[in-house]
């Protein structure tokens, strides 16, 4: 039956969207990780979302969503001239990540919103097949 | 009284199908509201729902279980009423995905379903009567 399909597709919706809230976490959680090394540096982290095709049958036209990859942020690291930090270079330089914490709130409310709209379409979706289910009693 | 079970429920079996599909769709352009490059995709009920009453239901297909598998004509035909949605404002990564309005399409689309399926309720349930006399 097709209507299952909309499980798998919601699910990869739900899965997707809490890796997106997992990077935002993770760039949160590491936007003042200083380093004395620019190019050891915490960079900022976004996942990278496509469309796949659901099952190989005739009709081609749902999709789920996978996600493609991790990507980092290539944006240079800011410098900061701290010369009483610990980790600071000999010029007394630190380097913090490439976090913009405005922009992950807001990707962090967008991927809640998101995720809880697949909640939503599952639920629905659930309560039509139990429908479809007691149809004729 | 008609003969077969089909011409007795009438319309409905088949708008139950269509509403079924386009549940899977809306779910789809839900799940896709973040994918770069992704197009919303809808179904134009009515042709779909002439579509879905006129061909025979116990027509075999051909099942295409490989990208280079020709489509057969049923599958291409089925598409046909698969259209692509014109955004009102779309993003500058070329997703036209509007979540408001899938979410609008979605919660009237799963009412009609359930509209659709009271009424099928309702013929099985005359059919019982009628069968039970009582």
């Amino acid at each position: 039956m097709s209507s299952f399909k909309i499980f798998d597709i919601a699910g990869s919706g739900m899965s997707a969207q809490s890796v997106r809230l997992n990077t935002t976490a993770s760039n949160l959680a590491n936007a003042d990780s200083v380093s004395g090394d620019p190019s050891k540096v915490y960079r900022a982290r976004h996942p990278l979302f496509a469309a796949i095709k659901a099952g190989m049958g005739p009709d081609q036209s749902a999709a789920a969503v996978r996600v493609l990859g991790i990507t980092e942020n290539q944006a240079p690291a800011t410098a900061r001239y701290e010369p009483g930090n610990p980790l600071a270079d000999a010029e007394g330089n630190v380097y913090a990540p490439n976090v913009n914490v405005v922009e992950e709130m807001v990707d962090m409310i967008s991927a809640s919103r998101a995720y809880q709209n697949n909640v939503e379409v599952m639920n629905t979706s659930k309560e039509m097949l139990l429908a479809t289910l007691k149809l004729g009693q | 009284m008609p003969a077969n079970l089909d011409s007795y429920l009438g319309v409905h079996a088949a708008a139950l199908q269509v509403r079924s599909r386009r549940t899977e769709l809306l779910a789809t352009n839900l799940a896709n509201a973040d994918t770069p490059g992704y197009q919303a995709r809808d179904i134009d009920f009515r042709k779909a729902l002439a579509h879905a009453a006129t061909q025979s239901p116990s027509a075999v297909t051909m099942q295409a279980t490989h990208a280079g598998h020709l489509q057969t004509a049923k599958a291409t035909e089925a598409d046909a009423d698969l259209l692509y949605r014109t955004p009102l404002a779309p993003s500058i990564d070329g997703n036209t995905v509007d979540v408001q309005l899938e979410q609008a399409a979605f919660a009237e689309n799963a009412v009609r379903y359930q509209a659709t399926l009271s009424f099928l309720s309702s013929k099985f349930r005359g059919l019982m009567t009628a069968i039970t006399g009582q």
